[in-house]
């Protein structure tokens, strides 16, 4: 059963087309990662899930709630935006009552939710601190506890770690994991490796339409794109443009990236490749470091659904 | 409806954030003043050498004076301060994003809008109140015995007065993203309704008219005319239902 159904999304700001026919469809009690270069219409969507935006056209449904229309926000839903804004003269646990009252929820439920949550987003020795005075990644972690406070069936995060240290990164991430089947999570990042990390379901969305959307393991099996890396030696490293173009020129090499010191060559199947790279390393002089045939990673998969070299949100 | 939550977290702020404090010292701060500067005026020029000349051309102050004074002062300042407090009402919210927080809750549109009017009015209520006490007080041990009733209803028109500009900025604040632009906005509106109460036949209709209105009510003297005090309520209902149909199909 799906939690979040959307169907043939659009949405233009003035010439721009955010979305074109979105399509995304979100498993109950799944954690769904969602992908997609600068613009690519990840914001949008979450801001018309949350009744904060209006599509021209389409169909959202959420948790079979009637559809979702600006002005009338589903019940079931707890919204972090990508940058959290708070009334900088409140207190958290004053924010927190404040959400909950407007969930309609009883003072003695307010009271111990609040005091649940400040615990589990790390706040509890800045509870009785004005807002004002938090660090982004403080506001980050209070952004995500007002958005536990009703209980949410569906939980919207755009960008939940973006803002955080390692450690409160880890944290959050670990706290969604633990929300595994107990609520529906759609989050938007930019940090792939945490969506590989924690999201049972990943969609790649650019220009405004779905470009795929699969189970993590599925999408990695299905654009399992090998790749070598190459990491040169500081004898060659100056000249790395030139090698770059000249393993460019390898049959069966889809991509050849660069990372510091690393050329990373991408294929389809990197054995025939190997001996051809091998023998062009040897003819040119070129003082390697190591070499190493790796696994493919989403990054790899996104950047050739997308043609992005860089990943962003 | 969370009209009541709205309402709570709105008076809160005013008080967090000073402008409870802040209007009452200003409004009391003039209350107090006014009948005492009516007073002391004719005084303070004579006891200057190169004024005193002046001092005795102004007439033996009276409770007329200080009852103007005070009218003056009081809408003068509390215009000032509703404009104020009320331009960055929802611009401000929408500008740093606290309305994408409330809003994505089951917070009506219509309940943010109005507890805002709501908790500003309540501030002008404490701050014209004060200001009442200590003018009342003043006036009486200064001149004489105002009559009771006619100074609250007085004091009241003049809140009403405060309220249709803090409704006005409200309607403005809530169009855009900006608070210069809901602040130009009143004052627009500001300036449109003196030049019309300039207007003979049309000025009885401005808000403006509610002034001569609170003067004439303590003064005893008679009220040709009650249009002000109507179109000032519809001003207010209209901008703030004009403020709720813009901001419910609004995106925020």
């Amino acid at each position: 059963m799906n939690a979040i159904q959307i169907q043939d999304l659009h949405k233009r700001y003035g010439e721009v087309r955010a979305l074109d026919g979105l399509q995304l469809e979100v498993q109950k009690g799944s954690i769904y990662g969602f992908l997609g270069p600068n613009g690519a219409g990840k914001t949008t969507t979450l801001r018309i899930l949350s009744g904060l935006a209006r599509a021209d056209s389409g169909k959202v449904t959420i948790d079979g709630d009637a559809e979702v229309a600006v002005n009338h926000p589903s019940n079931h839903i707890g919204y972090l935006p990508e940058e959290p804004a708070f009334y900088t003269w409140m207190t958290p646990n004053e924010f927190l009552d404040y959400t909950g009252e407007i969930f309609h929820l009883d003072a003695k439920t307010r009271k111990a939710r609040a005091s649940e949550l400040i615990e589990l987003s790390g706040l509890k020795e800045a509870q009785k601190r004005k807002i004002g005075g938090f660090s982004h990644g403080m506001r980050q972690r209070l952004g995500f506890a007002q958005a536990m406070m009703n209980e949410p069936d569906v939980l919207l995060l755009d960008e939940p770690v973006s803002a955080l240290d390692p450690a409160g990164r880890k944290e959050i991430l670990e706290l969604i994991q633990s929300l595994r089947g107990r609520c529906t999570i759609l989050m938007s990042t930019h940090i792939l490796a945490d969506v590989e990390r924690v999201c049972d379901t990943i969609g790649i969305i650019d220009k405004g339409r779905m470009v795929i959307q699969a189970d993590r393991g599925e999408l990695l099996n299905r654009y399992a794109v090998s790749a070598i890396d190459v990491e040169l030696a500081n004898g060659s490293a100056a000249k790395i443009e030139e090698i770059k173009a000249t393993f460019e020129r390898i049959d069966g090499v889809s991509s050849v990236g660069i990372e510091q010191n690393t050329l990373h060559i991408a294929a389809q199947d990197v054995q025939p490749i190997l001996p051809r790279l091998m023998q062009m390393i040897m003819a040119q002089g070129v003082q390697v470091n190591k070499i190493e045939v790796v696994r493919p990673s989403l990054e790899d998969i996104f950047m050739q659904l997308t043609g992005e070299g860089r990943v962003e949100a | 409806m969370n009209l009541w939550t709205a309402f709570k977290k709105e008076f809160l702020e005013q008080r967090r954030t000073k402008k409870l404090l802040i209007a009452v010292i200003v409004l009391a701060a003039f209350g107090m003043l006014s009948p005492l500067m009516a007073k002391l005026i004719p005084e303070i020029f004579a006891s200057i050498p190169s004024m005193a000349f002046y001092a005795n051309l102004i007439p033996t102050p009276t409770v007329n004076d200080a009852v103007m004074q005070y009218v003056k002062n009081l809408t003068q300042f509390g215009v000032l301060l509703a404009v104020l407090f009320s331009m960055g009402a929802v611009a401000q919210e929408k500008e740093k994003g606290t309305t994408a927080m409330v809003l994505s809750k089951p917070m009506p549109r219509g309940s943010f809008l109005i507890a805002k009017f709501l908790g500003i009015g309540l501030t002008f209520l404490a701050a014209v109140a004060a200001s009442a006490l200590g003018g009342y007080y003043y006036t009486y041990f200064l001149f004489e015995a105002l009559p009771v009733g006619s100074f609250l209803a007085m004091n009241g028109l003049l809140l009403l007065y405060m309220l249709v500009y803090a409704a006005v900025t409200l309607f403005f604040s809530t169009l855009t993203r900006t608070q210069f632009i809901a602040i130009g906005g009143a004052a627009g509106v500001l300036i449109i309704f003196n030049v019309l109460a300039a207007l003979p036949k049309i000025g009885q209709y401005a808000p403006e008219a509610l002034i001569a209105n609170a003067t004439n009510l303590v003064l005893g003297q008679p009220i040709t005319s009650w249009w002000g005090l109507w179109v000032s309520l519809i001003i207010i209902v209209v901008a703030l239902t004009g403020a709720w149909l813009a901001f419910r199909k609004q995106e925020i």
